[in-house]
């Protein structure tokens, strides 16, 4: 059943050819087999999946099932879940039981998806290999000795071992496009705006976004469409009708302009991946699409200005996180600083702590106009870019990461190197635009992405073209072994 | 040597909402802690603020009422800092575009002057929650009821001279604010409270002195203490040859004292920035005239039309003009009674205002409405009981005796103007006391108020003094 796609175990669930609840146990039988040595689950919520299942498969037999009507699927620890533990991968709230489901929750959940678990994650959303984790790394399915990419590295180790048909994942800088492309599975950043960000634990709040990570583009557009839409209790949702991201995945796209930034395929791009793109965009050719060259001038801002924008946003989004109400609490505190100090120094990681000192740091009196201003006017120049781009073409084409998986440890204590790790995903946030991570092939037997960016609220475009692209290649149906 | 004063005060509004300014739960005040603090308020985990749009149309009118600009663009920014009771580490407010600017408020001084007040700005923020220290036996209590309750803080110029300027200035604004109906006013609550912005400067030098911040003072009182006991220090620092120290200070009201807080050096880096949780501010035209119809008629305005329409002087306007509830009772009555405005005026502000302040009951809440007082003022028009005895009449109508022709029949108040009924009276008192009618014949003018008051007591006062004094004129003369 796992080697089926999403598309197909819906319509199977529908068929009553199996049910949901035989389906749910097939995975939780999965997970409880390889995730040992994954480690991309945190939570296994084995008894509210099996009642979750049972409940779609009522539904099913009624005839008015939700669109995932017993799809089981795995949540990135950030979202919040009722009554479940939300840790988005900290000590900080390893005790942490979210009292509310966040949106995305609540939505798949109307949709009948069935929850099998919390997935890990780089701690916060910090982290392009999932090893800022407290719950330890995630590793690679394809290659153990390698990261899964982050910080959505459970989510995408899950979804490329089978051990879920899809997962959720959330994407600030590339959280969900570089773990995707080094775990050789669909993910996809939505627009800005398209879905809501309540109840997802915040990290950099004018860049988080939360999107489908899947084996498959249909499948990522079944994910999304149950995903997306306008939500109240996010001044930042944009109100808009939301598109049929499944209707147009087999349109046409001949004609269609793809852009190939130059900047994207100079420097720092490993030549085996440069490779694997090429042929890729080769592919798109045959199918009719039109490589034009382009050029974003200002690429070489996006790392820096992320590393301020993100820093500043974070820093004071986990103030928080003091002690006081909820999670971690140091023992025995002295006084009102001791608390603090001592909750906040023990409950956070190294990498947390670094990014809340360098944004406390450029919003600090004096440095703010030097820093974060700055950084707003980069910003709008990196958006401008896009802009004009997208005067000229369709689609933008490019790697969605600079090198395949890279070893455990090997870039740990790097802090630039690391963050180097999206520097192709990162000016996608920063412009608020769709992008998304397609597999491409391989080098060395380990994953290539291809990455598609998008005008904004152009996800249907980016599903269309990934999905023609998954019609002519067997790129995202490959399994790594030991997981068939 | 000659000192002068350059106060400035920042006016802490509690707008009266009734959801929080970036959640959906009460703002009532005084329910048990942490029942009105939902997951918003609580900063949980990945919750967003929502703003509430009647806080928006709230500074709005507060704006337009004060000749201010109303931005069409203004930005939420986070304030941060850690405090226990202030659930996020940041308070989200507004710093470079604040949502009014550029406003002015008219004071009037005890020598009846006018002064216009600058308001640089009053922007919208959220009230953090409320440390409790007592009865947790060693540690601190937090209750978040209060977390996310919308403020509007007023910052004015620093136009004000003296303790007495600030609190008219305060009184003004609090009667404006209640007049909009966009906060109650409650100071024991904490609806309306100051910080006072205090430095003092040789008369005739432009430059200003350095200032010292009074925080967080609570009523009327407090304020002019607290301001001329900073004013009576920062002399004596600099008269003995010291410096003011930039700091904010704490008023004790026990003590009547201010003291050190914090000093410049200790004071937070906040680091501003736009909140990214929440969109700009954006307000059309269309919007703010559609606040702008809504304005009920402002003190300044009604005063001047007290004046003309019911002939008061600008005291009598402004004291019944200086709050909302106040002006309505007022008008009320002159329109139920048709009485003259001035008659009215001299009973609302006399005997009304008395019992009210003696009994700590606000006009709204009185025992008498303003129907039934103007029942009793119409019998003092015509003539059905004099003056002294509507006094009577209205000690009956508090005490809840019944309405003014009630008491009046039940005592048996009604005035006499029977001429038979007086011209008998007076008969007797004559008859009675021969002597003085001799006396006063023979020239002693000054008796003649003697007899007055002997029909009048005959009379129990019911008596029409008028006719009394016509008829005993008559027959004292006969």
């Amino acid at each position: 059943m796992h080697t089926k796609t999403l598309a197909e175990l819906a319509r199977g669930l529908r068929d009553r050819a199996f049910s949901s609840e035989e389906l749910t146990r097939h995975y939780l039988e999965r997970i409880k087999r390889h995730d040992g040595q994954l480690n991309s689950f945190i939570t296994l919520c084995e008894d509210s999946a099996l009642a979750r299942a049972r409940e779609a498969d009522i539904q099913l037999a009624s005839g008015k099932p939700g669109p995932l009507a017993g799809i089981p699927f795995a949540h990135k620890d950030i979202f919040c879940t009722d009554g479940v533990r939300t840790s988005c991968g900290s000590r900080m709230l390893d005790n942490f039981i979210a009292p509310y489901n966040a949106t995305v929750t609540e939505r798949l959940q109307q949709a009948g998806a069935v929850m099998l678990g919390k997935t890990n994650m780089d701690e916060f959303a910090m982290g392009s290999s999932n090893e800022t984790s407290y719950y330890g790394p995630v590793n690679n399915p394809w290659n153990p000795d390698t990261v899964p990419g982050g910080s959505s590295g459970g989510s995408a180790a899950a979804v490329a071992a089978r051990l879920a048909p899809a997962s959720t994942g959330t994407d600030t800088g590339g959280s969900i496009r570089q773990p995707a492309a080094l775990c050789g599975i669909t993910g996809l950043k939505p627009t800005y705006g398209r879905v809501s960000r309540y109840g997802m634990i915040a990290f950099a709040s004018s860049l988080d976004q939360a999107g489908p990570m899947a084996a498959s583009a249909e499948d990522a557009a079944l994910m999304l469409q149950a995903m997306a839409g306008f939500d109240p209790r996010d001044s930042t949702c944009v109100d808009r009708p939301v598109e049929d991201y499944s209707a147009g995945l087999n349109n046409d796209i001949r004609g269609l302009r793809i852009g190939l930034p130059k900047e994207y395929f100079g420097e720092g791009l490993d030549p085996a991946v440069a490779k694997v793109v090429e042929a890729a965009i080769a592919e798109l050719k045959q199918l009719g699409a039109e490589p034009v060259e382009i050029s974003l001038p200002n690429a070489g801002l996006a790392v820096p200005t992320y590393y301020v924008v993100a820093p500043a946003e974070c820093s004071s989004n986990l103030s928080r996180f003091d002690g006081v109400r909820f999670g971690y609490r140091c023992d025995n505190p002295r006084d009102l600083e001791d608390l603090y100090k001592r909750s906040r120094g023990e409950g956070f990681g190294p990498e947390v702590k670094r990014r809340i000192m360098i944004g406390t740091y450029a919003l600090s009196a004096g440095y703010y106009d030097a820093y974060y201003l700055k950084a707003q006017q980069a910003r709008h120049l990196i958006a401008d870019d896009f802009k004009a781009a997208f005067e000229k073409v369709d689609v933008i084409a490019g790697p969605t990461a600079p090198n395949t998986a890279f070893r455990l440890g090997e870039k740990v204590d790097d802090p630039v190197t690391m963050y180097l790790s999206d520097v192709f995903t990162i000016a996608v946030n920063l412009a608020g635009l769709p992008g998304m991570s397609v597999p491409a092939g391989f080098v060395e037997e380990l994953p290539v992405g291809l990455q598609l960016i998008g005008n904004y609220f152009e996800e249907d475009r980016l599903l269309n073209v990934a999905h023609r692209y998954q019609q002519v290649t067997d790129w995202h149906t490959r399994i790594p072994k030991g997981f068939e | 040597m000659q000192w002068e004063a350059v106060i400035g005060l920042e006016i802490h509004a509690q707008l009266a909402t009734k959801s929080k300014i970036f959640s959906g739960a009460s703002t009532a005040y005084g329910a048990a802690p942490n029942t009105q603090a939902c997951a918003v308020d609580l900063g949980l985990p990945g919750v967003l603020p929502v703003l509430n749009e009647e806080a928006v149309r709230m500074a709005a009118s507060f704006g337009l009422a004060t000749h201010a600009t109303v931005a069409p663009r203004s930005v939420f920014a986070r304030k941060n800092y850690f405090y226990p009771d202030l659930p996020k580490g940041y308070q989200i407010s507004q710093y470079e575009l604040p949502i009014v600017h550029t406003g002015y408020l008219d004071i009037e001084l005890e020598d009846g002057e006018t002064r216009r007040i600058g308001i640089t700005r009053a922007h919208l923020e959220e009230d953090a929650g409320k440390s409790l220290h007592e009865g947790f036996h060693g540690v601190t209590g937090i209750d978040l009821n209060r977390a996310g309750t919308p403020l509007l803080e007023i910052v004015s110029e620093p136009d004000l001279r003296s303790a007495k300027e600030a609190v008219a200035y305060m009184k003004k604004l609090h009667s404006l604010v209640r007049y909009l109906e966009i906060c109650d006013g409650n100071m024991q609550e904490g609806s309306f409270r100051c910080d006072a912005n205090v430095s003092i400067r040789r008369r005739g030098e432009h430059r200003f002195g350095t200032r010292a911040e009074i925080k967080n003072i609570n009523s009327f009182r407090f304020v002019e203490r607290a301001i001329n006991f900073e004013i009576e220090r920062q002399i004596e620092v600099l008269e003995s040859g010291g410096a003011v120290v930039q700091e904010t200070r704490l008023y004790d009201a026990g003590k009547d004292e201010t003291r050190s807080m914090r000093t410049k050096e200790e004071a937070n880096d906040y680091r501003y920035f736009p909140d990214p949780d929440l969109l700009p501010v954006e307000l059309d035209a269309a919007f703010i005239e559609a606040v702008r119809k809504t304005l009920p008629e402002l003190p300044d305005a009604k005063k001047s039309r007290f004046m003309e329409q019911y002939g008061l002087s600008a005291y009598d306007a402004g004291v019944l003009t200086a709050s909302r509830e106040m002006a309505d009772y007022y008008e009320a009555v002159v329109e139920a009674s048709k009485v003259e405005g001035k008659l009215a005026a001299n009973w609302v502000m006399g005997e009304l205002s008395a019992a009210l302040n003696r009994d700590g009951i606000e006009v709204e809440d009185s025992p008498i409405d303003a129907r039934a007082f103007a029942g009793l003022l119409q019998r003092i028009g015509d003539n059905t009981i004099s003056g002294k005895i509507a006094k009577t009449v209205f000690e009956a109508m508090w005490a809840g005796e019944g309405d003014a022709d009630a008491v009046i029949e039940a005592k048996g108040l009604k005035q006499i103007t029977d001429t038979g009924a007086i011209e008998q009276m007076i008969r007797e008192v004559i008859e009675a006391n021969p002597q003085q009618v001799e006396q006063y014949r023979s020239g002693k003018d000054k008796l003649f108020g003697f007899f007055v008051g002997q029909v009048m007591k005959a009379s129990k006062g019911k008596a029409n003094p008028a006719e009394v004094n016509k008829l005993l004129k008559q027959l004292l003369d006969e």
